[in-house]
């Protein structure tokens, strides 16, 4: 038996395929204009004003266009500054790594209740501003402070212990701000880790130390990478914290740019610094991308 | 020969649900034995105590004479192989079957060549050096096996290793890993919740159901000596028709029933007779009442390989029957039309709902 579709509402395919065609260009032309605000925003906010701190960095304090903003990097002040701000960043990762890394493991062997619970003392830091944290360390590490006076009333030291207004002080104070957003994705890519690996490595007869080094920790390192590379660049950029607790022996980069606006009101200086900065921020960010395939804010990929 | 196991009265509680009830069950050395049952009837945990992944209650089990319970689970030295693989993502194809084998302190050429062998056994040698992640399901499957025998365990632990493959890829590993098991001789203890898996492997099956083994035997004991209602329900496409009992034997709809072995259920437990749509003969002696069935035609489908035939008891109850393409000289029934069936002697058996 044979059945012959025929039916008075249904055009021929070629009109079909036309308006079919019609239909999906449409969709995507309304899908276009959705993302248009933010698409405006990124540029009013993003795009523009980076495009016009790249513009400044050609002209002199008077106008006059010039490369003198870039050159002057090249002066030892300039160099001192930009290596101790690896420096800094450098060390505040590692002491967060150090520190980092055990917690997350911790919250991801924990069930998901417990670690939850743990969590809110992880991120609480977050909820309090940086300013007010910051001068709450300078509280307690001052020469008269919580911990200086605690100890000497202890007996434990005689004289003050210079715990601030220096390297000691910053790196604490830093890695205080720091350490959620290393702890945070790399948990999260702790938690993805299925616990059938671990007993696959114990099956394949490694002891639960060789089953961690050998299992675990590789399989964490994607979400490790994430966690460096936020801390890394967001210490880069850092300002509050090395000013306030730095005491002046600290030279961060970013308390250059500050300089250069706030004493000298030179906004080109200012601005091929920035420039710098953001250019060597993204190079940082590629090589690690690369190296871990990891985008820093994305966690694991 | 080693790889004997003896597992006796492990029991392991979660809170009020017991998972292993009392286990206790022998397996030979070089014995393919597959625990089947539904999700949750506690053969995943039984499996697991074996592994030493869950910490059984109370019991004992022995490998070849030796207590092995209270052993961490990577002293145990036993292969298993996981439901999704777990092949460690981070490492090469080599690397995952020759870890067992580092661990072993194995190394250099002796390595190689162990590693190189096992891959051969489950013909992955020509990707040794890919990474897991560029497999397909098929492929890591293989290599978990790889990665399971290649320190020549007398003792292979298996969790529904195909259940991620689709139905033609696990019908031919089915194969596979049987030629592998003669090959090799190793203990199985294999896991699965696929009843034709279990007749396909098994040497013997333990069918297992709330943390008890309601029935253990070789592949044709279960499927044709079912000894309840809850195994002749998971094994098979089985229907199950209410029987009378009286002085002159059992009843189906009012006629005579001849049973494989006689009812000997306990007082008030009802039988029902077990039907597989295989096991029904559609041709028989008309002049016979005994074990013969009548009802009417309400479906046939075409299946390619076979007719299902679905029919109507006089009751309402519903039974399927198939037929291969080859109908032997008779015609297919119509619907609404009425169909005479009968049951051999030797297939009438009868179950109660519990043993």
């Amino acid at each position: 038996m044979t059945m012959v579709l025929n039916h008075p509402g249904i055009a021929d395919a070629d009109h079909n395929a036309d308006a079919l065609k019609r239909q999906g260009s449409r969709e995507r032309r309304v899908l276009a204009s959705l993302t248009l605000p933010g698409a405006i925003l990124i540029f009013l906010v993003l795009i523009l004003p980076i495009g016009w701190l790249f513009w400044l960095s050609f002209f002199g304090p008077s106008g006059e266009p010039t490369l003198e903003n870039y050159t002057r990097m090249l002066k030892p002040i300039y160099v001192r500054t930009f290596i101790s701000t690896f420096e800094v960043a450098g060390l505040v990762t590692l002491v967060c790594v150090l520190l980092g890394y055990p917690v997350a493991y911790l919250l991801s062997q924990l069930s998901e209740r417990t670690a939850g619970l743990l969590m809110i003392f992880v991120v609480l830091p977050f909820w309090t501003s940086v300013l007010v944290r910051t001068y709450a360390w300078l509280v307690l590490l001052q020469r008269t402070g919580l911990v200086n006076t605690w100890l000497i009333d202890a007996g434990v030291i005689s004289t003050p212990l210079p715990l601030v207004h220096n390297m000691l002080g910053t790196v604490i104070g830093m890695v205080h701000v720091m350490l959620p957003f290393l702890i945070l994705p790399l948990y999260a890519s702790m938690r993805a880790i299925d616990s059938v690996y671990m007993r696959a490595a114990a099956n394949c007869g490694a002891t639960p130390s060789q089953a961690f080094r050998q299992v675990f920790l590789p399989m964490s390192l994607p979400g490790l990478a994430a966690g460096v590379a936020l801390v890394f660049v967001l210490c880069l950029g850092f300002f509050v914290t090395p000013a306030l607790l730095g005491g002046g022996r600290v030279a961060m980069w970013a308390m250059q740019i500050a300089n250069n606006i706030s004493v000298y009101g030179n906004w080109g200086a200012a601005s091929a610094l920035g420039v710098v900065l953001l250019v060597v921020t993204g190079i940082i960010l590629y090589v690690f991308k690369r190296l871990f395939r990891v985008d820093s804010f994305e966690g694991v990929r | 020969m080693p790889g004997r196991v003896e597992i006796r009265n492990i029991r392991k509680a979660y809170g009020s649900f017991l998972a292993l009830d009392d286990v206790s069950l022998d397996i030979a050395p070089g014995e393919f034995l597959t625990l089947l049952g539904p999700s949750g009837s506690g053969k995943t945990t039984l499996l697991n105590v074996l592994a030493g992944f869950v910490r059984p209650d109370s019991g004992s089990i022995t490998i070849d004479g030796a207590e092995f319970l209270l052993l961490p689970p990577h002293k145990r030295n036993l292969g298993m192989v996981f439901q999704n693989y777990a092949l460690f993502p981070h490492m090469s194809v080599r690397r995952n079957v020759g870890y067992p084998l580092r661990l072993r302190g194995v190394s250099g050429a002796e390595l190689d060549r162990r590693v190189e062998e096992a891959l051969g056994l489950v013909q992955m040698a020509h990707l040794a050096d890919r990474g897991v992640n560029a497999l397909s399901g098929g492929q890591r499957q293989r290599v978990a096996l790889a990665r399971a025998i290649v320190f020549e365990p007398s003792i292979l632990l298996m969790d529904e290793p195909l259940s991620a493959l689709d139905k033609k890829l696990r019908e031919h590993m089915q194969l596979e890993l049987k030629r592998l098991h003669d090959r090799l001789g190793t203990t199985t203890v294999y896991v699965t919740h696929d009843q034709r898996e279990a007749l396909t492997l098994s040497d013997r099956i333990a069918v297992v159901n709330g943390g008890k083994i309601v029935q253990l035997g070789t592949p044709d004991e279960i499927y044709d000596r079912p000894k309840n209602k809850f195994v002749a329900d998971f094994i098979g496409e089985t229907r199950f028709l209410p029987v009378e009992t009286g002085a002159s034997g059992a009843l189906l709809y009012g006629r005579p029933l001849r049973t494989r072995d006689d009812w000997k259920g306990a007082t008030g437990e009802k039988p029902w007779l077990v039907i597989r749509p295989e096991r029904l003969r559609w041709k028989g002696d008309e002049s016979q009442t005994a074990n013969r069935i009548e009802a009417e035609t309400t479906d046939i489908i075409y299946q390619g390989d076979s007719y299902l035939i679905t029919v109507r008891m006089p009751d309402g109850a519903e039974l399927d029957l198939r037929r291969g393409p080859d109908l032997g000289g008779k015609d297919l029934p119509e619907r609404g039309q009425p169909i005479q069936l009968w049951l051999d002697r030797e297939h009438t058996i009868l179950v109660a709902d519990k043993s």
